[in-house]
Parts: C-alpha cells; sequence; structure tokens
C-alpha cells in the first residue's frame, strides 16, 4: 500500500520534545478533518510511544528518536515512533498494565493506553538494536467533508 | 507547570493546569509532595480543571498524590476532569483507586 502523503521527523530524546511530537502528529492529522477526540486520542498516543523512547531506550544517555508519519487511502493514519536505543528485554511483559521500570514516574499504563486509544499498536524490539513501535487509527470520514 | 493550594481547616484543594506529561510530572510531583508534607489535610481535592493535555504521566502524578495521602490517613477527590484527561484515566481504570467526580 502506498502512502498518500508522509513526513519524518527525527529528534533527540529530550523530554522537551514530547510536546512538539504531539504538536507535529495533530498538524499532520488536521488534513484528514479529524474530531477533537480523534485529535486527543493521537496526541495521547504520540507522547506514550515518545516518552517510553525517551525513558527507556536511552537510560544513561541522548539518542535520536524518528516518528514517521503516513496517510493511506480511507483516512488510514500510521504513526512510526522508531528509537536506536537499548531494546526491550520482554515486549508482552512491557505491554502488560501497570509494568513499569521507570520508577514513581511512570504509570506502566503507556501501551494501554496507545492500545486503546488507536486501532492497532505493533512493538518490534531488539535487545541493544533498538524499539519501532507502530500505530494505526482510521478516522471516519466526516459527512459532507471534502477528502 | 503551576499548581493553585487553597486550604479550609484540614481540607486542601490544589488546582493543576498546563499540559501533564512525563516533562513536567517531576516537577509537579515534588510541589505536591511539599503542599500535602506542610498541611497534612485529611481531605485533599485535586482539581484538573485547567489541565489542557494528560498522559499517563497524569496517572502516575494521581496515584503517587494518593500514596502520600494513605500515609496521612487522608482522602483524595479528583474534580474538574476535563474529556481527553478522563479518557486517560478511563483507559487505565484509575476510577478503581481514586474518586473521581
Amino acid at each position: 500500500m502506498k502512502a498518500i502523503d508522509q513526513v519524518s521527523v527525527a529528534f533527540t530524546s529530550r523530554s522537551a520534545n514530547e510536546g512538539f511530537a504531539r504538536a507535529c502528529a495533530a498538524c499532520f492529522a488536521a488534513q484528514l478533518d479529524p474530531t477533537l477526540d480523534e485529535v486527543a486520542d493521537i496526541k495521547t498516543a504520540v507522547s506514550e510511544a515518545v516518552t517510553n523512547a525517551i525513558v527507556h531506550a536511552y537510560p544513561d544517555r541522548l539518542g535520536q528518536i524518528t516518528m514517521r508519519l503516513r496517510l493511506y487511502d480511507g483516512g488510514v493514519l500510521d504513526i512510526q515512533v522508531k528509537d536506536a536505543g537499548v531494546g526491550i528485554p520482554d515486549v508482552d511483559q512491557a505491554r502488560a498494565p501497570l509494568f513499569t521500570t521507570g520508577g514513581e514516574e511512570r504509570s506502566g499504563m503507556g501501551f494501554t493506553i496507545m492500545e486503546s486509544f488507536m486501532d492497532s499498536l505493533k512493538v518490534r524490539s531488539q535487545l541493544g538494536k533498538g524499539t519501532t513501535v507502530t500505530m494505526r487509527k482510521r478516522i471516519a470520514r466526516r459527512a459532507g467533508a471534502p477528502r | 507547570m503551576p499548581i493553585t493550594v487553597t486550604s479550609r481547616d484540614s481540607a486542601l484543594t490544589i488546582a493543576l493546569s498546563g499540559e501533564i506529561d512525563h516533562h513536567g510530572a517531576r516537577e509537579m510531583m515534588a510541589q505536591l509532595d511539599q503542599a500535602i508534607a506542610e498541611r497534612l489535610p485529611t481531605r485533599l481535592v485535586l482539581d484538573l480543571s485547567g489541565v489542557t493535555f494528560m498522559d499517563s504521566s497524569g496517572i502516575a502524578v494521581l496515584l503517587r498524590s494518593r500514596r502520600q495521602l494513605e500515609h496521612t490517613g487522608g482522602e483524595l477527590r479528583v474534580t474538574g476532569i476535563p474529556a481527553q484527561a478522563r479518557r486517560v484515566l478511563d483507559a487505565a481504570g484509575i476510577g478503581r483507586l481514586i474518586s473521581l467526580e
């Protein structure tokens, strides 16, 4: 399936960039004329994915995070958040609700929220090589809206 | 990440505002810890009506406040929850742990 439109942004794993990533994804999705709830869902899921990369992928150093946004026919939005960090030892365990290695500042609900707010979530990870999180959401066409 | 603290007798109301994400959560937790430790409230109301965005970092903030209140035997209520924050809290099932109004 060929993307109609795509944008890639790369940024340093500084927590200040969480807001940048949210805003960037929301701006890209705006061309689909999403509802406010859909925009909020996208921003929340992106915030979780990017925060995971910042907190867990690069625990002792700064690294690069790449976010790729792709749009397909039928209002399908793919969001990929990729890092080249330490990787996740056990992806199934990491996806379990309340599991966290991030201390008191993390709730362990990041993946649960990504799953709840997006239509699908895929996590690929390799120790020492990094993690790629791919989320998909279909934005329903509103009556009378051009596309 | 401003918080506004109002106290009356042994009840404390803290209004949170702005975006609650991982970037600002640590500072917000420190401010809440300090307010709770100084006043040792029997009732704490966290007013989220000024929160413009919240991800799961906000859940960690609420759970930490709940733990702090448990140490002092206090009760926590969360009010003024905006729609986006409500969806985050509902997805995580936080209503089973904390009184959400």
